[in-house]
């Protein structure tokens, strides 16, 4: 099982066992972290998973669609050049160990 | 004796929320969620888009984890429907006869799809989409049908019309109001879709209503009030859904159109919350009238309000109601509440796929209607939680960006 961090905007650590195929949002949503929503299920339309990946996995992940692209645009708390939706993030055995950083705030 | 605790009948999207929420608030007594369905809690959303359509599976539609629920002590109950409820004994009981003790109550009980009462209507190949079993029919009907009729031109329909489409069906709109999905949208918005589903090969049939289902042994066509037929080998029935009011018209609580709910989500007998499609309730930005949310977020909101109400807490100002709707390559998402507005001002090209509908009332922004133009989506639905707002008049200048616009 791929193994996710979260790292929460006060520095607070949770580390998930994840379900490969399933979405960083998923994992999350699942577990009960605290710091993404994931209020519209997957669908890229509620900007309420925002989450900065850690560098060393930001290439392996699918790129930014243009629709995350728009999404993350509006998102409330700054965007920055390792900003994702944690819905089009899918867990796999390559991101085994994935830290992702959770904003202070989600819409 | 332990506390009684709550009782969420209902385990839904409100229902699961309601639950977590109570422990997140330091409620420490019992919380006991009973579902109907004998499926642990999924989302419905996929059902009619990505589930439908084959991109999802079963698997990925659960809510929560059974480890989430059982970490905050939340018993689980599914399959089982509670018929009885008496309030003054603290007891209810389900259609299995299990007993359940409780101290309060929290009605989440959902929406039924609205039935057809025609002549034919309950022949085999008649489809509703409500649940995951109602998707899996659908799903597995789909591919062998090559006629469909979709009855009703609202979200569930559209998204519906929008999958049987890629599958390369021919498929037949019938909407008996002058535009689709009216009740949610702007007429422009209406006008948009029909044209988009229409270029997408979706036939669209407004002002027209079924008369019967036409069989013997399963449906082959549908006719119409005005006397057309057509030849159908699945029927797809989307033409709004029902609050489930059962149990709250036998404990006697004040019912209009659902399940009649304050801002605080209480219902008018004092240890009675409800929260989700059940509920009607005053609108949560003006706080007038009584208004029926069928969304998510306002499962989700109105869940966190009841669960706030129960363990006397403060819940917060009132939500955004937000909406999204994905059919075929098209994304819908709505912010705010559009209706009773007075006013509408387009943004973007409806031609090019790409534009917005912002709503207006006596000046003041209300709600938009963005058609794939999300960020517009998102700015409107934050502006209108910090009660920012435009005029009519500056929206209409296409050559200011709405972050400009919205910016104060």
């Amino acid at each position: 099982m791929p193994k996710v961090e979260y790292v929460d905007s006060a520095g607070q650590s949770s580390i998930i066992d994840a379900v490969a195929g399933e979405s960083v949002m998923e994992t999350a949503v699942k577990n009960g972290i605290d710091g993404i929503v994931g209020e519209c299920g997957g669908a890229a339309s509620c900007c309420s998973c925002h989450v900065y990946v850690r560098s060393e996995f930001a290439d392996r992940f699918a790129p930014v669609s243009e629709l995350e692209d728009d999404m993350l645009e509006g998102a409330v708390c700054e965007r920055l050049p390792s900003s994702r939706l944690a819905c089009q993030l899918v867990v796999s055995d390559d991101v085994d160990g994935l830290i992702v950083d959770l904003p202070a705030e989600q819409l | 004796m332990s506390d009684p605790g709550v009782l969420v009948v209902g385990a839904s999207q409100a229902g699961v929320q309601l639950a977590s929420t109570l422990r997140d608030l330091g409620h420490e007594g019992a919380i006991t969620l009973v579902g109907a369905e004998p499926l642990p809690p999924y989302q419905r959303p996929p059902l009619s888009k990505a589930y439908l359509a084959g991109a999802t599976t079963a698997a990925t539609l659960a809510l929560r984890s059974p480890e989430f629920l059982a970490q905050r002590d939340i018993d689980l109950v599914v399959g089982e429907r509670v018929l009885d409820l008496d309030l003054d004994a603290g007891l209810g009981r389900t259609d299995a006869g299990r007993e359940l003790r409780f101290a309060r109550v929290a009605l989440t009980t959902g929406a039924r799809p609205r039935r057809l009462t025609v002549p034919g209507a309950d022949l085999p190949g008649v489809h509703y989409l409500r649940d995951v079993r109602d998707a899996d029919a659908l799903k597995e009907a789909l591919p062998l049908a090559r006629r469909v009729v979709v009855v009703g031109g609202g979200f569930v329909g559209l998204e519906a019309a929008a999958v049987a489409t890629t599958y390369g069906k021919e498929v037949v709109v019938v909407e008996a109001a002058d535009r689709l999905i009216g009740r949610a949208v702007a007429p422009q918005v209406s006008d948009f879709y029909r044209s988009a589903h229409e270029r997408r090969g979706v036939r669209i049939r407004l002002r027209t209503e079924v008369s019967a289902i036409i069989g013997p042994g399963r449906v082959e066509a549908i006719v119409c009030d005005d006397g057309t037929t057509y030849p159908a080998d699945l029927v797809l029935v989307g033409v709004g859904a029902v609050p489930r009011t059962e149990l709250a018209e036998r404990l006697g609580l004040q019912l209009d159109g659902g399940v009649v709910v304050d801002a605080a989500a209480r219902t008018s007998a004092p240890r009675v919350v409800a929260a989700g499609d059940c509920t009607v309730q005053p609108h949560p930005l003006t706080g007038e009238g009584r208004v029926r949310l069928e969304s998510v977020q306002n499962a989700v909101d109105q869940a966190k309000i009841a669960a706030a109400t129960l363990t006397g807490t403060d819940a917060g100002a009132g939500a955004v109601p937000w909406f999204w709707s994905d059919q075929g390559d098209l994304k819908l998402q709505i912010a705010g509440l559009s209706a009773g507005s007075d006013q509408c001002v387009v943004r973007g090209d409806p031609d090019q796929e790409r534009f917005s509908v912002l709503h207006f009332r006596d000046g003041r922004l209300t709600a938009v209607d963005c058609v794939n133009r999300p960020a517009d989506y998102l700015l409107v639905r934050q502006a209108l939680k910090r009660g920012a707002s435009l005029t009519p008049d500056a929206a209409r200048d296409e050559r200011v960006e709405l972050k400009a616009l919205l910016a104060r």
